[in-house]
């Protein structure tokens, strides 16, 4: 048997059958099955892996896009989903730019000289992220939102030595359920103050804290839409001695709304997908993590500084790494290793292209046209709102027939109505959340208020 | 690279008040004060500075940024334990497309048919690979997936009323591995290698007792070694009650080669990145899934991706689940890469195993007359050296080895890792290099071993012809500058 | 090569003792393994400490490490000097950039600690 017998050229893979047996007799091996002499041969497999024939690009392809086109997306329905993940509008620019492959195929900058590009890149992104939010510094990135939520309670443990945090149930359910799985085996316990008409009750969040609060966890606009009472809820916390910690899962807001630094936060913690980021079905996303100064270092995950070179040149540095599991190991502030870089990336890109003027007016759009489509659902038959609190771009309302049997009637003419919140709120089970972004024109919603109205009477 | 005569801006240096690189829609609903709508007690007062540039002006200064960056499309990146292996572009153009991109995470099963198709096709064929029963796809990266598991194998002992507080972990394991245990309140245990890089398996029988949870091994480890003695570590860790945990950064040495479900492995993540080659975008996104044994399946977070004959769901409905570790379904678009991936290499994927051990050999082979060579034993995907030699004889140390290979046009070995090596150079070729590119590495591996003797000023002083000379990273940390702020950057 | 006139610990602490207090610090062995030191965190004053409990950490840019207490006892006296520049532990680690000063509540502690000598010897074997 030839030493590369069996070798099939493939387009990934440069190797010709001369070169494999030359590089063989470098390396002194026999044949390539030799090369993995040192696995036990009963461990070793005795069969070729029961996987379909290797596909041809063209035939690969066209398979992706046959289970493409079986889903229900945004550019084939007309989208009022939100709930966590947002449909807006995404320049061209963002994805041309951070989609280059210099970005898309590097790895974590540890060699800096090599990198500047993506750590300023990294830097620039900190500094909009915390313009964006009102805080002091930022992080490189998180998973997502909710996890980025999750770190923070560690965060605050860590900061206060306190062992409880208190959070509303009016946070988004998965961030809510992800803070359980993180602390659960942290010591740190989850008290919940139940909503109160879709917000947080200031009130009861002060009975609830106490001088084993590390935190006041509360998420604006809330998983309702709904935009709570931030000072007082950052009063109620701050009186206990506990964070408070501002959780945000549709930053588009802050264009419009106060950003959680004004009303006396001390982390943040959200989801950036909505800057910029596609909906990817749930991911990937973008973490996002901000706080004081005081607390840079308890914060978990990367952090870029500026420096200068040794022609003193301005440059960029992955810092104060000791925070980190490479070097702290088990005791490091978290375990976090790969982040999300390119979507923090491709945030930036998208902060950049707006600008301030531009953040502002399109945060106005969404509030302008969900407010006109909250106007317009609310005059129909039956259709009523649940909660009278102000909201940015979605919304509560009950309906007479079930949301899911609504959602249906709205999918065979094209529409991908709001969520059903039953599932998530039992409570709520004629509760449907609505969303209106600024990627909805005025056209699609007149469609979808007439839509809902056939819906409703047949 | 040339350098540049000046630094590059900021973004914010470029900012002109008035200019803007996107345009919004107007609003084009009936116009009312913003007030009616949000109570004026919630709006904001001061607009965020970002930057206030043209389209062109953002073009240019992220296109330049991208001209300061190294990546795998330019240039051969060795990178131990990082595998930065060809991202193939098809994955990408699949990813992008509109039914995944814009697909809705919250769109109700029936509408997202093709998705979950996709995720469960792909949980079949990860469970071939590993020898494994079942796959979560929610943790969004290795150390995620560390988490995920170690939750999933307390959940399962404290379910059986077992109470175990340890995990062990052994010297040359990944930063991430004790750090995780720690996460889910475990007290880490370390375990030295032996002198051919093993674990030390009379040091594992004396760690392990009645309150050890799990092992955490690494497979091959990351000396770049194969466990010789897989059999007997398990039947020890087994032989306790505890569980056997692979780290599966390394996964990508043994495809269709040997299976960690064979091998004695209860639970595995897997590093899509380093296996199947998924671009890692400058530190994320990635993705890590973590499959198990069925006995851990109960425990697996909620929601799995489930079959009823022909229609696919989402099965939240499974009460001993630990619960989600993110939301929504993972990091979905990576693994439609992941999909296409396996798809484009079907039982071909062995030869991705072959050719990785083929080129490290092969590299390994042209570099060792001239490096010490701690471990002298066949290694897998990727192999260590160390720069001893050249700190002794002529006092450079291996950060410098390192600098100066960025000069000769290649991304640097991972160094210092393992810690158990002194000097450690980390090398991982991966199977998508040719051997011209390895053998114009190794000549300058070698040319930069000999310049530590005849020019050893040149290396301490690299890189040279990188965008900037070495950078000052004690100064970076002593006075944090973490964003820029307006007049010169200096705040934090 | 390490000053008589103070007792050592095993994790490369100092402690001196003036007046019935403890001057605590860490070893220039120390300082120096970890190369330059960016970051040192100290108790507050007030701090019950326990001996070869951890009550500090103190950063490089590669390494990090807890502070171990030599002896027990509280905190009275803490060096902000030190912690606003930490680089002072890298220039003076046995003098000016002491990190805090203890009362001890279990004075019987003392005893166990390392003499100069002994303290070398120890330093001697880990740097081979």
């Amino acid at each position: 048997m030839k030493p590369a017998s069996g070798w099939h050229p493939h387009r990934y893979l440069p190797h010709t059958g001369a070169e494999i047996e030359e590089m063989l007799r470098v390396a002194g091996v026999a044949s390539l099955e030799d090369l993995f002499a040192e696995i036990p041969a009963d461990v070793r497999m005795k069969r070729p892996l029961e996987l379909q024939p290797a596909l041809p690009e063209g035939e690969l392809l066209a398979h992706l896009r046959r289970l493409a086109d079986k889903n229900a997306h945004a550019d084939r329905m007309v989208s009022f989903l939100g709930a966590g993940a947002y449909d807006h509008e995404i320049p061209s620019v963002v994805w041309r730019l951070a989609g280059r492959a210099e970005f898309v195929t590097a790895y974590t900058p540890y060699q800096a000289e090599a990198m500047q590009g993506e750590l300023q890149a990294a830097y620039e992104y900190q500094t909009m992220l915390c313009e964006l939010t009102g805080m002091d510094v930022a992080n490189a990135s998180m998973y997502d939102g909710a996890s980025a939520l999750a770190e923070a309670a560690v965060m605050a443990r860590d900061l206060t030595g306190r062992n409880r945090v208190v959070t509303s149930s009016a946070v988004h359910p998965h961030y809510r359920e992800v803070l359980r799985t993180y602390t659960r085996h942290l010591g740190i316990e989850v008290v919940e103050v139940p909503h109160r008409d879709g917000v947080t009750p200031a009130g009861e969040v002060r009975a609830a804290v106490g001088p084993e609060t590390a935190a006041v966890m509360v998420q604006s606009p809330n998983a309702f839409g709904c935009i709570e009472q931030g000072s007082a809820l950052a009063q109620a916390a701050h009186e206990a001695g506990a964070l408070f910690v501002s959780a945000v899962a549709e930053p588009i807001s802050l264009g419009l709304l106060r950003p959680p630094g004004d009303y006396g936060a001390d982390i943040v913690a959200g989801e950036g997908q909505p800057l910029g980021n596609h909906l990817n079905y749930g991911g990937p996303y973008l973490g996002m993590l901000a706080a004081r100064r005081a607390f840079v270092r308890r914060m978990p995950g990367r952090l870029v500084g500026m420096t200068k070179d040794r022609d003193g040149r301005r440059g960029f540095v992955l810092t104060i790494q000791a925070r980190e599991q490479h070097i702290r190991r088990e005791k490091a502030t978290s375990n976090i290793c790969t982040n999300e870089a390119l979507n923090a990336l491709a945030a930036a890109v998208y902060m950049a292209a707006l600008g301030p003027t531009g953040m502002r007016r399109v945060a106005e759009v969404n509030a302008r046209r969900a407010h006109y489509t909250l106007e317009q659902l609310t005059a129909l038959p039956g259709v009523g709102r649940a909660f009278a609190a102000p909201v940015f771009n979605e919304f509560v309302l009950r309906t007479p027939l079930p949301p899911d049997q609504l959602n249906a009637r709205l999918a065979e003419v094209g529409f991908l109505g709001g969520l059903a919140l039953g599932a998530w709120y039992p409570g709520l089970p004629d509760g449907w959340l609505v969303c209106v972004t600024e990627a909805r024109t005025r056209r699609q919603i007149d469609a979808f208020v007439e839509a809902v109205k056939e819906a409703i009477v047949r | 690279m040339t350098r540049p005569p000046t630094t590059m801006p900021v973004i914010f240096e470029r900012s002109v008040p008035g200019r803007i690189a996107a345009a919004p829609p107007a609003p084009d609903v009936p116009d009312v004060p913003m007030e009616t709508i949000v109570d004026a007690a919630h709006l904001r007062n001061t607009p965020p500075i970002l930057p206030e540039v043209s389209e062109l002006d953002l073009v240019r200064h992220y296109t330049r940024l991208s001209h300061r960056n190294y990546s795998v499309d330019a240039g051969f990146y060795p990178l131990g334990s990082c595998t930065m292996k060809y991202n193939p572009k098809i994955n990408e153009d699949a990813a992008g497309l509109a039914g995944f991109a814009r697909l809705h995470p919250n769109t109700p099963d029936p509408l997202a048919q093709g998705a979950l198709e996709l995720l469960w096709r792909l949980e079949q064929m990860l469970c071939e690979i590993s020898g494994m029963d079942r796959v979560t796809f929610q943790p969004s990266a290795g150390a995620h997936g560390e988490m995920t598991a170690l939750m999933m194998i307390r959940a399962y002992l404290e379910d059986r009323g077992e109470r175990r507080t340890r995990v062990i972990v052994p010297d040359s394991a990944h930063g991430t591995n004790p750090a995780s245990a720690a996460m889910c309140g475990f007290e880490v245990v370390t375990v030295r290698s032996d002198a051919r890089g093993n674990i030390d398996h009379a040091a594992l029988r004396r760690a392990t007792d009645g309150s050890v949870a799990a092992l955490m091994l690494t497979n091959p480890n990351t000396l770049g070694l194969f466990e010789e003695g897989i059999y007997e570590v398990a039947e020890i860790v087994h032989g306790c009650g505890a569980l056997m945990y692979l780290d599966g950064a390394n996964f990508n040495a043994m495809l269709g080669i040997t299976r960690p479900g064979d091998q004695g492995f209860d639970v595995m993540h897997m590093n899509v990145h380093k296996t199947f080659g998924t671009p890692h975008g400058g530190g994320g996104p990635g993705a890590g899934p973590v499959a198990v044994k069925r006995l851990l399946e109960p425990y697996m977070p909620a929601p799995t991706v489930e079959r009823d004959g022909d229609r696919f769901l989402l099965d939240g409905d499974r009460p001993k689940s630990i619960g989600r570790v993110r939301a929504f379904n993972g990091n979905f678009g990576i693994f439609v890469r992941t999909y296409a991936y396996l798809l484009a290499y079907g039982p071909l994927l062995r030869q991705v195993s072959e050719a990785a051990v083929l080129n490290a050999n092969y590299l390994l082979a042209l570099l060792r007359p001239h490096f010490d060579l701690p471990y002298d034993r066949r290694c897998m995907h990727e192999f260590v050296l160390s720069g001893r030699r050249q700190k002794e004889q002529h006092g450079i140390r291996t950060l410098e080895i390192a600098k100066r290979l960025l000069d000769y046009g290649f991304h640097a070995p991972t160094v210092y890792f393992p810690l158990i090596v002194s000097e450690a150079i980390l090398i991982e070729p991966t199977e998508t290099e040719s051997r011209q590119t390895l053998d114009e590495f190794a000549d300058a591996m070698i040319r930069v071993a000999g310049e530590c003797a005849t020019d050893p000023e040149t290396v301490r002083n690299a890189p040279h012809s990188t965008a900037v000379t070495r950078l000052d990273e004690v100064a970076a940390a002593r006075k944090l500058n973490l964003r820029w702020t307006a007049g010169g950057g200096s705040g934090s | 090569m390490f000053p008589t006139d103070r007792r050592y610990t095993r994790d490369h602490e100092w402690a001196q003792k003036e007046n019935g207090r403890v001057r605590i610090g860490i070893t220039a062995f120390a300082a120096e393994r970890l190369s330059d030191i960016v970051f040192v965190e100290l108790p507050k004053v007030g701090a019950e400490v326990r001996a070869g409990a951890a009550f500090g950490a103190i950063e490089s840019v590669k390494a990090a490490s807890d502070l171990y207490a030599p002896v027990s006892g509280r905190v009275v006296e803490v060096n902000q000097a030190v912690i606003d520049g930490p680089e002072a532990l890298n220039q003076d680690p046995h003098g000016s950039a002491w990190m805090v000063v203890m009362e001890m509540s279990a004075p019987e502690e003392w005893d166990q600690l390392l003499d100069s000598e002994a303290y070398a010897a120890l330093v001697g074997a880990e740097q081979t």
